[in-house]
């Protein structure tokens, strides 16, 4: 169809993406001119290499096996309360990473949950530092990712073949091999790509449960290098190698793309004639109950434990919460005014740089593109000064891909509905936004401003480079106050922030639901 | 009047010619075997499809430049004529204001509209909550005040019921006579061409042929007729 016959253009929306690229760009720009200077890496920083691959493949490999099952038994069984699961294997993803950290220190800490357990039968405790802890975080964070994107690959094998299966007696080994296993080898790859991306740019997991020379993370470094010693240098350095590093594993995840996950549809069971056997029944049911416990436990350890430091909370946390609110709202602002241009812009069809600004997002880690903002604006103005406007502004930037992914297929579905007759009747782009996109497109800007201010709310990293003692967001307060070992204090904002950032989430998200009619 | 001047339309790899024109004020039939090119054709006049080769004259007037809003033109798609969203009164509006004002000058001139086509005090109503008639009329009362003098529709009343389709046909075909608009209609039932299109334009073998008495037509098909309207029959 002829440009001229859309109502929408494309100007507003290269101008955003330009800006995204050039932030982005220029804070890579200011990293590699900085790392230029003859920085020679340590065994320190080697062994920070060595340690973020490790620990994302073995965090990758454990989340995917054990989704296989789950997924499975999701997939086969229908029972009481199963959409609910299957939608609070979405609430990680919204979750943020210190109230996790606080929850699963509460269930597998020196003085958690299964300690206690173990010393009453007499048995040596668990240790959660270290490796095997950022290795748990990172599996409590993604083995409901996986599971997700698993659970999107068994759906999209038609009820039809189930059926034909069923017709010619075929039993669960060759229901296995026949269909089961090409959908894991098609589905499997990308999904362990992007959980190991995700592993890669671990930053708030190691700050918490790893460090030390054994347990460090390049992101971790990165914040080290700016928090002991100074060294931009070597943190501009450690922030190239963490670029090649989530490039690399960004440039795999797209090659081997699994969908994202958002996907509807899951929460529709198919008969599954195959699978009516007791010793499948036990074991799916065992799968879905551990499955459920490990999501949900440390989830109610975060209530259970954070409730009696709710009435006490001290100011710095009150004082955190305000800066959160408006941090996150200021992000949604950004946010907003970068995906909306975009998305008009992509409605039409047209794809290429626009689309590949929007990833940058996915491309970059927080703390590398800090690092360059921080560069960047150091000779300028005192960091500090700034370190809210540019945590809103990253937190912006690295929303953008998740917003683009949910908003952009539902707007080109309206531009398709409805574009010829908003051409018809000359109403003009700006009409045509307001009267019919947006309105459109109400559930989902609800669901991705919903994820925007969740995922704002909970972030943890570039405010921990830029913040002086003063400025503080939750997330950050939490941290201060786990490390001052102040934990009734920290467990109770933990509990807090846990409900902001799901209750933001859900107000977003009704409110565009409940604008959305037939 | 309109004039196809050496027009080609062209969709994908599909080509059709069409070198004719229309007298103002009469309703025409477009009809012809299904992909024989009569959206594209109809398409081509409305702005959505550049044509191919040769021009589009209104009045005198090359409509080429023009965007599909800026054409004399109001057409009526086979679905999708209402926002879903907006309530039947906006819709209306939307004729007469595309930027979605509404005052009372405009709600006046939109409850006249509704009236007219008979659905008096339903402008509150979002369209989902109407019937597949109701629908029809609430677009045709936005036809009715966008006040163009080519109205053009491409198969609006298919999905509706043989009775319903026929009283839509009767009160489009009023309206047009009324605001003295052209009107040309796709069709694939000879029987709405014979109730209310004086002429019709027969579009077959990549060619659509100046428009002849629909009586002659429908009586004496053309060869690139005859056998769709046996098979149709």
């Amino acid at each position: 169809m002829a440009d001229r016959a859309q109502p929408v253009r494309a100007g507003a929306g290269i101008v955003a993406a330009g800006l995204v690229a050039a932030v982005v760009l220029g804070a890579l720009g200011a990293v590699f001119w900085r790392a230029g200077g003859g920085v020679s890496p340590g065994p320190a920083d080697w062994a920070a290499v060595r340690f973020t691959v490790l620990q994302a493949l073995v965090s990758a490999t454990l989340s995917l096996v054990l989704a296989i099952p789950v997924a499975r038994a999701l997939a086969r069984r229908r029972f009481p309360g199963r959409g609910l699961l299957v939608t609070l294997l979405g609430a990680p993803f919204l979750l943020p990473v210190i109230v996790a950290v606080l929850g699963l220190l509460a269930v597998f800490g020196r003085a958690g949950w299964v300690n206690l357990g173990l010393g009453a039968l007499g048995l040596p405790p668990v240790q959660v530092y270290g490796l095997h802890g950022v290795v748990l975080a990172h599996v409590f964070f993604n083995l409901p990712l996986a599971t997700r994107l698993i659970l999107q690959g068994w759906a999209e094998i038609p009820a039809e073949r189930f059926r034909l299966a069923a017709q010619l007696n075929l039993g669960p080994a060759e229901i296995r091999r026949l269909l089961e296993r090409p959908m894991l080898a098609r589905i499997a790859p990308g999904a362990f790509a992007v959980v190991f991306g995700i592993c890669l740019t671990s930053f708030a997991v190691a700050l918490t449960l790893g460090g030390g020379p054994r347990a460090t993370t390049v992101e971790l470094a990165i914040y080290q290098a700016f928090q002991f010693d100074f060294d931009l240098g070597r943190a501009a350095f450690l922030a190239c190698v963490q670029i090649a590093l989530t490039l690399g594993a960004a440039l795999i995840a797209l090659r081997l793309a699994a969908g994202e996950g958002f996907g509807a549809g899951l929460d529709r069971p198919v008969d599954r004639w195959d699978a009516a056997t007791w010793p499948l029944r036990i074991w799916d049911a065992v799968a879905i109950a551990l499955a459920t416990l490990f999501l949900v436990v440390p989830m109610a350890a975060v209530a259970v434990e954070g409730a009696p430091g709710l009435i006490s909370l001290p100011a710095s946390v009150w004082r955190a919460v305000l800066t959160s609110l408006g941090v996150a709202s200021l992000s949604l602002v950004v946010l907003a005014a970068l995906a909306l241009p975009m998305v008009a812009a992509l409605s039409t069809g047209r794809r290429g740089w626009i689309d590949l600004a929007g990833l940058l997002g996915l491309a970059v880690s927080p703390l590398a593109l800090g690092t360059g903002l921080f560069i960047l604006l150091y000779p300028l103005a005192d960091p500090a000064a700034l370190a809210l406007p540019v945590t809103a502004g990253v937190n912006a930037i690295m929303a953008l891909p998740f917003a683009l992914r949910i908003l952009v297929p539902a707007a080109r579905g309206v531009v398709a509905d409805h574009g010829r007759l908003g051409a018809q009747l000359d109403m003009g782009r700006g009409p045509f936004f307001r009267l019919v996109l947006l309105p459109r497109l109400a559930p989902q800007l609800g669901f991705a401003a919903g994820l925007g201010m969740a995922l704002s709310l909970g972030d943890l990293g570039v405010i921990a480079l830029f913040a002086n003692h003063e400025a503080a967001t939750l997330p950050l307060q939490i941290y201060r106050l786990m490390g001052a070992y102040r934990m009734e204090a920290a467990s109770g904002a933990a509990l807090l922030l846990m409900a902001l950032a799901f209750g933001a989430f859900w107000i977003c998200d009704h409110k565009g639901r409940a604008r959305a009619v037939a | 009047m309109l004039w196809l001047d050496d027009l080609t339309c062209q969709s994908d790899d599909f080509r059709l010619r069409a070198d004719l024109s229309l007298a103002p004020g009469g309703i025409t039939a477009v009809i012809g075997p299904s992909g024989a090119g009569k959206s594209t054709l109809l398409n081509t006049i409305a702005g959505f499809l550049p044509p191919a080769s040769g021009r589009i004259l209104w009045d005198g007037d090359d409509l080429g430049p023009l965007p599909p809003g800026k054409r004399p033109v109001a057409m009526l798609f086979q679905d999708g004529n209402l926002f879903p969203h907006l309530s039947v009164e906006r819709n209306v509006a939307l004729g007469r204001d595309p930027r979605g004002k509404l005052d009372a000058d405009t709600r006046a001139t939109v409850a006249r509209a509704l009236a007219r086509v008979g659905l008096d005090g339903l402008g509150a109503r979002k369209p989902g909550t109407l019937s597949g008639g109701q629908q029809s009329r609430a677009a045709l009362a936005r036809i009715l005040v966008q006040q163009r003098p080519l109205i053009l529709l491409d198969e609006p009343f298919a999905a509706l019921g043989p009775a319903l389709k026929a009283e839509m046909l009767d009160l489009v075909a009023e309206l047009a006579r009324d605001q003295g608009a052209t009107l040309m209609m796709i069709t694939h039932d000879p029987e709405d061409a014979r109730r209310i299109a004086g002429q019709t334009i027969v579009v077959a073998e990549g060619r659509a042929a100046s428009p002849q008495p629909t009586v002659e037509v429908l009586d004496k098909p053309p060869p690139a007729l005859q056998e769709y309207l046996a098979s149709s029959a």
